[in-house]
Order: structure tokens, then sequence, then C-alpha cells
């Protein structure tokens, strides 16, 4: 025993840290859901439909079969029966596709899955798959575009969703009564995910037990599905997603494929591997919806805004419903004198259904609202970052509650300050740089913060090492070293010595990785888990014959992995060895509270863009960005600058590249990554990033909102506004493509 | 895709007589356009004759001045060979705008060549397409033809040849050297590609069994050169539309022009009627405006490609203004 404690703890929270997983992932260590091989191993190829709507008469299955190592193929007539998955968010266990692979002949988009092809190898399972000939009818009557719905005036196409529509105050009539005023529609291409890696499931049953390994950034929400679908107790079923190779979304809730693939290993005795193809992907999994969006706005001569509607459409599926909710954040903000509308609508369209696509939502309707703001400062010639200034919100507008930690002024002072946003000149086209006209243009980044519910389980080892487990995932973000950074913080032990378990349905429940929320979810857990585990130590160190004997157990303090009261203190590791243990460890929960009806949670930011266009070749480059945020207390400023970062250029995409098409055949035209056009290096300007760093001990003991989404928002208007600010067109349709530019 | 034979060779003319001539076959240098249409069952040949092997990856200057290339020499090599930089610039440049890196030291001179288009509708099996199956139709005439041609189309196809470096060899002029069962003969380069006209599926002037053994560059031209390469983002697409121009200058006049286009045309497009109105013509902004307006006089367009019109003549005027601007350096 020694009473040595002065050794100078590591500073591990807001600390920058390298991903601890950094070197599995560069030295190829990193086992993604494709590189599980099982003994005995079968691959599973789909075949989907080349018809866009109607039915799928007959398969012909005669050559396919006969081709070489095929061993199965499973189609709507051989098909396991299953129970569909109750789909609730509340249950954990939404599907993306709530209809089950295979369950009836009707076929309601292209690329859709009719039958599903298992052989010996990954190549035969393909030449078989190529080989199944499928007979339609075809239903000519379909669509896969709802901008060619709207009429150009008055309400939007669609059914409206009830549930989304909220008005307070009289926008009506403060819009009629309002001096300056804006009305103007807005539109958003479909966006695919485009993940690095694809979507992926290899399942095995052991008797009648599931494994299944998975992309996945809910492991929960699909083992409980799956669960649910072939009716077994949720421990029959476990999901294994150690790493994520992205997602955006589009892997958070389950999709068909894992389905099929289970059934195919189940019916065939042996372990299935299905990885989808990239045009697959663009297809069957999801994609973030076109939206088509009108926003007003009143406001007096000063720039006070009086009024608000905001209405907003987006596409969903007769196979899976989909809500977007375009406008949903719109209420919270600007101070616009309680008068705001906002409405949503829905079309169905001839396509898999849409899912949430990184920061889902709220980047839509910020692009309408930021753009809008901005054709509301050209009317009244006033400056775009005066007439937000002017409309601060200092509480939250739709609730009326406080906000738990707004910053907003800052970030718009800090930003702007670092870009130099005072050079501006506000006459379009009169900044120019040799063959360039130079654009400014700014918008109001936001993102709601939220916290879900959560356990976890931490354990100290013999061997001086600390486990944490938590069935969450990292979908590449940094959740494994924040973990890390986290449980060094709260027991002295070195990041090196701590063993994070994440990504596997079987340890304690954790939150889907998605919405911002996984840092705010997991680490009061850990916490938690810790302070049970450090009350077992606590009770063998204060046992008969123990260390700390009777010694107050509230008096005993955890510090660098030590035991400490008063002048006495023992390591962790003795203590266990003394008690002949491995292992001590404590499982809790955490989840949020009262302050949730007290507090409006939000995180904002300001970003301001650079653009250059060269009229003499039509070319429209994004120069410079330069964004400030508030999210919290970053706990990783490294990972967390590089999540905004990596929101930039995914919101530069949807700015000036990104668009699903599909022709008057319903015919998908670029579902490929050199057709379906993403931002590269080489569009990459100088990204400027600031975290401001004010804990929000409201929200979480650690003071952290979640940073994943913010940084996609309120990219795309900066963008839109820039280009107005150089040439004096407001385009209002995304992408701005080269034609749009050209367009007169 | 569907599995094939593999056969190596070592030698040109075993190559040549080995190959026994039929549809079923395909020879493979990089393989960065054949393994991409095999694995999309574009393409299904039953034989593939691998010739990357073959002592074909030498440049060399010949007697006459010309630069002599062999077909195996890679995109990267190419671009990057002293002599090429010096007198072929345009060509440099070209390459170096192609995909990517990995790409490019993958990529051959001949493989290249020999780049089938990025028409999406060619590239999926289950959509009719003339080029892919004679008779089918085209898709892209009634769907979306944003990437499409509106240069030497036909009512049969308007895909787009997809390669930068061709435009850059149809301006500094080239010859292809084929060697074939029947011995050994040239094509000049702008005549090697072909028109869709009613035959889209015959893209080149190559008979059965006939392998590319080189390309040879003319003489260095001189002049100022600059290739221009315009797209929706700045690395890693093909091309909306390119120019690759040279200029020789008389004083303030110009003396001697090329002009080729990329990105707008069914094939390598040598702009003649730009050339001839800009010759003996003072070297200014309207007469690059009237050069490419010359170049653009039959352009078709269609429902979604109309802009290229606009953007093809931007890339002419530019590339001409800046290859001057070369010129006078």
């Amino acid at each position: 025993m020694t009473t040595d404690t002065g050794k100078t703890r590591e500073y591990n929270l807001s600390a920058e840290k390298p991903r601890i997983d950094g070197t599995l992932k560069l030295t190829g260590g990193a086992d993604y859901a494709a590189d599980r091989n099982l003994p005995n191993q079968t691959y599973g190829y789909p075949v989907t439909s080349t018809i866009t709507k109607g039915r799928l008469v007959s398969l012909e299955l005669d050559d396919a079969l006969a081709m070489p190592g095929v061993l199965d193929i499973f189609h709507h007539d051989n098909f396991d029966q299953l129970s569909r998955s109750p789909n609730s968010f509340a249950e954990e266990n939404l599907t993306s596709e709530p209809r089950l692979p295979f369950e009836d002949n009707e076929i309601h988009y292209q690329g859709q899955y009719i039958a599903l092809v298992v052989a010996d190898t990954f190549n035969h399972a393909r030449a078989a798959a190529l080989k199944v000939k499928a007979n339609y009818e075809r239903d000519d009557d379909f669509l896969t575009d709802i901008k060619s719905l709207d009429s150009g005036e008055g309400d939007l196409p669609g059914e409206e969703q009830p549930g989304d529509a909220s008005s307070l105050g009289d926008a009506d009539s403060a819009l009629k009564g309002a001096a300056v005023t804006v009305d103007q529609r807005y539109s958003i291409a479909q966006e695919s995910h485009s993940v690095m890696e694809m979507h992926t499931s290899v399942a095995q049953w052991e008797n009648d037990m599931l494994t299944i390994y998975e992309s996945s950034q809910g492991v929960v929400f699909q083992r409980n599905a799956l669960s649910k679908i072939f009716g077994i107790p949720p421990e029959k079923v476990t999901v294994i997603s150690h790493f994520i190779g992205s997602g955006f979304g589009g892997k958070l809730f389950m999709w068909p494929h894992a389905i099929m693939t289970a059934v195919a290993a189940r019916r065939l005795g042996r372990p299935v591997k299905t990885v989808l193809s990239r045009q697959q992907e663009y297809l069957a999994t999801g994609y973030r919806p076109t939206s088509l969006q009108r926003v007003r706005l009143g406001a007096d001569e000063s720039g006070k805004l009086l009024s608000i509607h905001h209405d907003g459409c987006n596409e969903s599926s007769p196979a899976g419903k989909h809500d977007d909710t375009v406008s949903g954040a719109t209420p919270k903000m600007y101070d616009c004198g309680g008068n705001v509308a906002v409405t949503n609508r829905l079309v169905d369209v001839n396509k898999c259904p849409p899912c949430p696509m990184r920061a889902p939502g709220e980047s839509s309707g910020n692009f309408a609202l930021e753009t809008a703001l901005d054709e509301l400062a050209v009317k009244l010639d006033m400056d775009p970052l005066a007439l937000r200034k002017k409309n601060f919100a200092d509480a939250d507008p739709a609730s009326g509650l406080p906000w738990s930690s707004n910053h907003l002024q800052e970030c718009w002072d800090n930003a702007a300050s670092r870009f130099g946003w005072d050079k501006r000149n506000a006459t379009p086209g009169a900044m120019k740089d040799g063959d360039e006209i130079i654009g400014y243009g700014m918008a109001t980044q936001s993102w709601e913060a939220m916290r879900q519910h959560c356990s976890a389980r931490v354990g100290f080892r013999a061997d001086g090492s600390l486990m944490v487990a938590c069935g969450t995932q990292d979908i590449g973000t940094g959740t494994y070293t924040i973990v890390a950074q986290t449980a060094s913080e709260l027991t002295g032990i070195p990041i090196e010595m701590i063993d994070v378990r994440l990504g596997d349905s079987s340890l304690p429940s954790g939150p889907l990785s998605g919405g911002s929320f996984a840092t705010s979810t997991v680490l009061p857990a850990v916490s938690a888990a810790t302070r049970e585990a450090l009350s077992q130590l606590k009770t063998l160190a204060t046992a008969e014959g123990g260390v700390f004997e009777n010694v107050d157990a509230d008096s005993i303090e955890l510090e660098n992995a030590r035991l400490v009261s008063g002048d006495k203190s023992v390591e962790i590791t003795q203590l266990l060895k003394d008690n002949q243990l491995g292992l001590i460890d404590g499982e809790a929960s955490a989840r949020p509270g009262d302050e949730q009806e007290q507090y409006s949670f939000r995180s904002f930011g300001a970003v301001f863009v650079e653009v250059r266009w060269d009229a003499g070749i039509s070319r429209l480059r994004v120069s410079r960005v330069v964004s400030t945020v508030d999210i919290g207390r970053a706990i990783n400023p490294m990972t967390a600058r590089n999540q905004v970062e990596g929101g930039i250029v995914m919101g530069m995409g949807m700015g000036l590249f990104e668009q699903s098409e599909f022709d008057h055949s319903g015919y998908p035209y670029n579902n490929n990554l050199a057709d379906y056009i993403v931002p590269v290096n080489a569009d990459m300007p100088h990204i400027d990033v600031e975290l401001l760093d004010y804990p929000d001990y409201l929200h979480n003991e650690f003071g952290a909102r979640g940073v994943g989404e913010i940084g996609l928002t309120g990219i795309a208007a900066a963008i839109s506004n820039a280009v107005y600010n150089a040439t004096g067109k407001r385009l209002r349709d995304l992408p701005i493509s080269i034609e749009k530019m050209l367009a007169p | 895709m569907r599995a094939f034979e593999l056969e190596s060779v070592e030698a040109v003319d075993q190559a040549v007589s080995h190959r026994r001539v039929h549809d079923g076959e395909a020879f493979i240098a990089g393989g960065t356009t054949l393994l991409d249409l095999v694995k999309l069952d574009v393409m299904q040949p039953e034989k593939v004759v691998d010739v990357s092997r073959l002592p074909l990856k030498r440049i060399e200057t010949l007697e006459d001045g010309r630069l002599k290339v062999g077909a195996l020499v890679s995109n990267t090599d190419l671009a990057k060979h002293e002599i090429v930089m010096r007198g072929y610039p345009v060509l440099s440049e070209a390459l170096l705008s192609g995909a990517s890196t990995g790409l490019r030291n993958m990529a051959t001179t001949g493989g290249n060549v020999m780049q089938r288009t990025r028409c999406p509708y060619f590239r999926d099996p289950d959509m009719p397409c003339n080029k892919r199956e004679p008779g089918s139709g085209c898709s892209a005439i009634e769907g979306i033809n944003r990437n499409h041609s509106v240069l030497g189309t036909s009512e049969q196809c308007i895909a787009t040849h997809p390669s930068d470096m061709c435009v850059g060899m149809v301006a500094a002029g080239a010859t292809v050297v084929l060697e074939g069962p029947d011995g050994q003969r040239e094509v000049a380069f702008e005549d090697y590609h072909l028109l869709p006209g009613e035959t889209p599926e015959r893209e080149h002037d190559l008979k059965p069994g006939e392998l590319i053994t080189h390309v040879i560059l003319d003489a260095p031209r001189g002049g100022g050169q600059h290739y221009l390469k315009l797209r929706d983002r700045a690395s890693y697409e093909f091309a909306l539309a390119s120019c690759a121009a040279i200029v020789t200058l008389d004083g303030d006049s110009v003396s001697d022009v090329r002009v080729a286009l990329g990105g707008v045309a069914t094939k390598p497009w040598r702009a003649t009627a730009a050339e001839e109105a800009l010759k003996g013509q003072p070297a200014t902004q309207e007469n690059f405006e009237r050069a490419a307006e010359a170049a653009f006089a039959d352009a078709v367009a269609y429902s979604h490609n109309g802009y290229k019109i606009t953007l093809g003549k931007q890339a002419v005027v530019r590339a001409l203004r800046d290859a001057t601007a070369a010129a006078r350096a």
C-alpha cells in the first residue's frame, strides 16, 4: 500500500485525442461486417425489379439454378412466413421498410427485391442472379419526381400531415399587415447517402439463435425488429456491428436485405453473407427525399420579423412512410412576434422508402428559411447578418421555455469577424478578382439537442485495464474515443488501458448512432456505470479485513486508478488481487429528466461562405467557409471539428452537386458514384471551424450536446446567398448546377 | 461477373495469331474499362487475352521528329514524360485532367484509345441501347441526356466519347498503328474513331483480330497549348465540355491553330471549322468567339444538354485565349 497519490492526472475531457481505433482502421484490423467470414459460409446476391410499378407475374429460374455453385433461390413462392415488425420508435423496433421481402408480388419501385440467389461463392451468386428472368405486368401510372406536381402557386402538393402542423399567434394577419414581405418556393433534389461501406448482412443460426453481422447504426433496434419478425425472444438474436464505414442515417433502421439473408441462412443451415452492390444501395436503402417548400415572411421597415409561414412537402413511399418534417424547426429559430405557422405534406412516389439523412428535415428547411431571409434582407436593403441579429430569440419562441444555453450571438460575431464579413459589398457582382466574381453569403446553423435513455457496463480488471461496454455504435464519428476519454477521466486509468466495447446488441442497451444524441446519451450512462462499479469496489475495500475497514464509504474517492480516503490509498488492481478477483463491474442506466420540461435544448452556429464565379467558363466554386458552432462542450475537439467539417462538405454536395435522377421511364439514371456527383478533395476550400466551449450542464453532466448534424445545416443557403451576391441570380432549386447558372 | 478464360501472351505476333477471331474475345491491358463493363454484364467475353506483358512500353523519338508511343505506356508515364511535357503540353494536361492517379497508373495509351462511352443506358444491360444491342433503340434520346453529345449524333446514338487523352491527341495530330492477322497498317488518329451513324456498335476502324501497338504523335507543333476541361466538380468527373487548343502566332495573327473538343461529341472531335475561322486572323476575343460559333454551328441539342452548346463555346474561347497567352509567353 502506498499513500503516494501525487501523480498528475491526465486531462482527458475537452482534449484533442486521435481516434483510438485509427490504427486498426489504417491497418485493416477493424472488422467491418463484410470482413466477417464464417465456416461453411455461402453468399447471397439479390435480384431486383427492373420495372418501377406493377406486378411480378413469374420468375424463370431454371437457367439460374443450373449455374455453377447455386444452392437455392428464395422468392415469393418459397419464402418463409414471417411477421412484420410493429415498427415503433418508442419500442425500438422501427425498420426502414415495414413490408417484408417477397411479401407479395406487387412492385412498388425499381430495385425492389424479387429474389435472393444463394451460391457457394460471391461470383457464382452474382453470375446466377443475372440468369434469373422476371416477367412483369407493367403499370405505367407511376411517379418518381414530385417537382412536376407543383403548380408554382398556392398550396404545395400532397397530403397534409396533421401532426406536423403548428400555429402560434396569427401569422396570416401579421403577414397581411407587414410592410415588407417575401413569398417564395424552394426545392431540394433527392440525395443519396452514398456510404463508403456497402450495406452487408452475414447471418448465422446456431440451434435457434440468430447472429447477424451488419453495418448498422442501431444494433438494438435491429435486434428487436428481427425478434418480432421471426417471432423469437430478443435474447435469441444478436446483432454485431463493430465498425461502420459511414451511415449518414441510411443504416439507422434495418432494410429487407437483412431479413432475406437471415431466412436463407436458416433454410440452408449455413451462414449466408449478402453484400449489396452500389446500384442496389442507391435503390433499396433510402435517401433524403426530394422536398418542395414555400416560405412567407413579413417584416416591418426596420427588419423586425412579424410573421413566418413555412410549408413543406417531401416524398414518401407506398413501401414505407417517411415524414422529413422540413418545416419542423422553423418555429424555434427566430423571434417573429409570436406569429408562425408551419405545415408538412407527403406525396407517395414509386421509389423505396426515404429515411433520415444527416440533419434530416432541418437541413432542408434551413435552406428555404435562410434563403428567404436573404431575400428579405435584399428587399429591406439591410445586411443579412444584421437582419438575423435583430430577430434573435432569447427564449425558445415555440415553447416559451428558456434556452438551456444559447451563444448564437457569439457564433454570428466570431464567424463574421474571422470571415471578414465587414468587407462585403452588397451590390451583386461588385467584388472581382481576375476572371472571377466573388460572392459572400451567410446563414444560421441549428440542430435540436436530444438525449435518449441508455445503459452501460464498466468493469475494473485485475490487469489494470478498464472495460466499458454499451450497445451503441461508432459510425466513424469517434464514439469509441470519447467513451475511452470519459472513462479515463472518471477513473484515472490511462486511455490506452481502456477497452471500449460497442456495436453488439448483447451489451447493455445503447442508443442509435443518429440525431447527434449518442454523446449526450451514452456518456452519462458510462458515468453511472462507473459509479456502480466503484460502489462494488468500496464494498470490497470496506469489508472486514479490507484496506478501508471502518472507513466511511462516502469518504473514499477514486483517483488515478486508486481508492483514496484521507492519507490512505490502494490501487484497484491490488484490491482485486487481494480478493482473488479478475473483474469488478457495475451496470447502470441514465435517462433525461425533468429538465426536458423546463428548458429548450438546441445547438446553434453561423456559417459564412465565399464563392467564386467564373462567368466566362460557367465555373462556380466555393473558395472559403468559416463556421462557429455552439455545441456545449466538445468532449474531443479534434473529432468534433471533423464532424462539422464533414457536415460542411456534405452541405456543399447538397448545394452544388447531388441529385438522384430518374428518367421518364422510371429508370435510375445515376445510381453509381461516377454519375452521382459528390464533392471530392479538389472541391474542398479552406474550412475554418471554431467550437465555442460553453458546457451545457443542464443537458447532461458532461455539458455536451452532440455535433454530428449541425455542420450540414446552413451551408446550402449560405452558398445560394453567396451566389446571389456574386451574380444577382437567386437560385431556389438545389443543386445549383451549371445549367441552372446558365439559364436566363 | 461471368467466368471467362484468361490467356497471357508475351509477343505481339503471339497476341495477334493466337487470337481466334470472334466476338467472344477481348484484349486486356490496364483493365480499367473492360473489367468494369464485364462486372456490369455489358461485355461478356468468353476469353480475355492479357497483353499487358507485351514489349510496348517505350516512348521514342523517330528520325522525322515524330514521337512513337507504345500502346502499353501508362497514362501517368505518358503525361509525365519529359518530351511530352515539353513538346505536347496539351496532351499532358489532357491526360492529367482525367480520372485519378490510381486509374492513370493502370490505364494504358492503347486502352484509352479504346475507352468506351459512359452513357448510363449503355452501361446497363436491362436498358435498350443501339450501341450495345443494335436495333434495340436509344434510351438517351427520350430519356436523360444531360451528359450526352451535341455534335456528331445520329438518330441511333448520342453517347459521348469520354476520353480526355484522345482529345489532346486529335489536337496534337497522331497516327494509330495496328497489328493484325493481315499485317501492320496505320490510320490517322482523327479517322480512327467512327461516328455512330446507322451503326453505333462500330466505334473504331479496327478489323477483327487487330491490336493497337503504338500511337505516333506528329512532330511537336510548338505554339501555345492548353487543355481546358469543364465539369460539375473540380476533379474525378468526365468532361461536360473540354477543348484542346494549339495556337501558333505570327505577330498578333494566328498563323496556325488546332482545336479539338471533348465531352460534347460522339468521338474525339476536331473542330476544323473553328480552325478555318481563326487562321490568318488577329488573335482577339472577338475572333475566338467567332471560332467557337463555327465549332458549334452544326450542334444539335436534346432535352437536357442544350447548355453544352454554351459551355462548349466557352471552353473554346477560354482555351484559345490561354493558348494564345502561352504562345506569347
